[in-house]
């Protein structure tokens, strides 16, 4: 059982990531602030039940992706294999001409990397299936273990790794759209 | 884990590119067992085209991370301050300004 009035003082450092993640769920400042209160809210009253001592963030995460999925009806399971399509592994690399010329170092690879702006990184995410998105970010901008995650979003171990899967690989296909249309990068080596 | 003492005594391993880049999630993750994880370790130590795979793919990861940074704003913070105080004077103290949506 843990004590409502030390809620604030655990809780509150966690605000900064919480309202990252309602922003790229919700795509909106309005709706991620609203997202982010709701969660701090259900959390404040529903904290006499965390046990105290486990993992508080992994606990905030899953009311804030529970009241995410209820507010805006993202669909909680459906099937995943025509959402996205599939995509190699190394997608990004591969047409950053990596593994072909690796002799040269990564320096051209990195360079194109550190273009990618914060909007683009962003809209990138945002591009995702929910389901996809979710997972995407809960293991690459927070950090989160395979089964912190499943227990997050109620989900099994395997549908974890196969969304970060086809996620991830959709992500850096996104990524280097961003980069085709800057010229940053060559057209695909099948389209002369 | 020092497997510099003795290179010709380690074990052949028969870790191949395609199969450690099959597992470079599992492995950045830090999802692979211990044993597994040191057959992909000998693996990059060994290929310096997997190695830069692998390390372009960890700093793709914190570029995502850095990249999706948000700034809280001030009023979002006091507003849910504000909120759970008035939480905490008592249940039923709240009057619904701070819910959502709206029941």
């Amino acid at each position: 059982m843990a004590d409502q009035a030390t809620f604030a003082a655990q809780a509150m450092e966690y605000m900064p990531s919480l309202y990252a993640a309602a922003m790229r769920m919700t795509r909106n400042r309005a709706d991620a602030e609203d997202l982010v209160q709701e969660t701090y809210l259900k959390a404040y009253r529903a904290f006499g039940g965390f046990q105290e001592g486990t993992n508080l963030r992994a606990w905030l995460y899953r009311i804030l992706t529970n009241t995410f999925i209820n507010i805006y009806r993202a669909k909680k399971r459906r099937p995943e294999e025509s959402d996205l399509e599939d995509v190699e592994d190394l997608y990004l690399y591969r047409r950053l001409g990596g593994l072909e010329g690796v002799q040269a170092g990564r320096s051209a690879e990195d360079e194109v990397l550190e273009s990618f702006t914060e909007a683009e990184v962003k809209e990138a995410v945002e591009a995702l299936p929910d389901q996809f998105r979710m997972a995407v970010l809960l293991a690459d901008v927070e950090g989160f273990q395979y089964k912190e995650i499943a227990e997050i979003l109620d989900i099994p171990i395997g549908t974890v790794m196969s969304r970060l899967h086809r996620g991830r690989r959709a992500l850096q296909k996104s990524l280097f759209e961003f980069g085709r249309q800057r010229r940053l990068v060559d057209e695909p080596v099948a389209q002369p | 884990m020092d497997h510099d003492d003795d290179l010709s005594m380690q074990p052949k391993v028969d870790v191949n590119c395609s199969e450690a880049v099959h597992v470079l999630y599992h492995f950045l993750d830090g999802e692979l067992t211990p044993e597994r994880r040191l057959l992909i370790e000998y693996h990059l130590d060994a290929c310096h085209p997997c190695l830069e795979a692998f390390e372009f793919e960890v700093e793709l990861r914190e570029l995502i991370k850095h990249r999706c940074r948000e700034q809280v704003p001030d009023d979002l913070r006091l507003r849910i301050k504000d909120l759970l105080a008035s939480e905490a004077s008592g249940p039923g103290t709240n009057d619904g300004g701070g819910t959502f949506p709206p029941a």
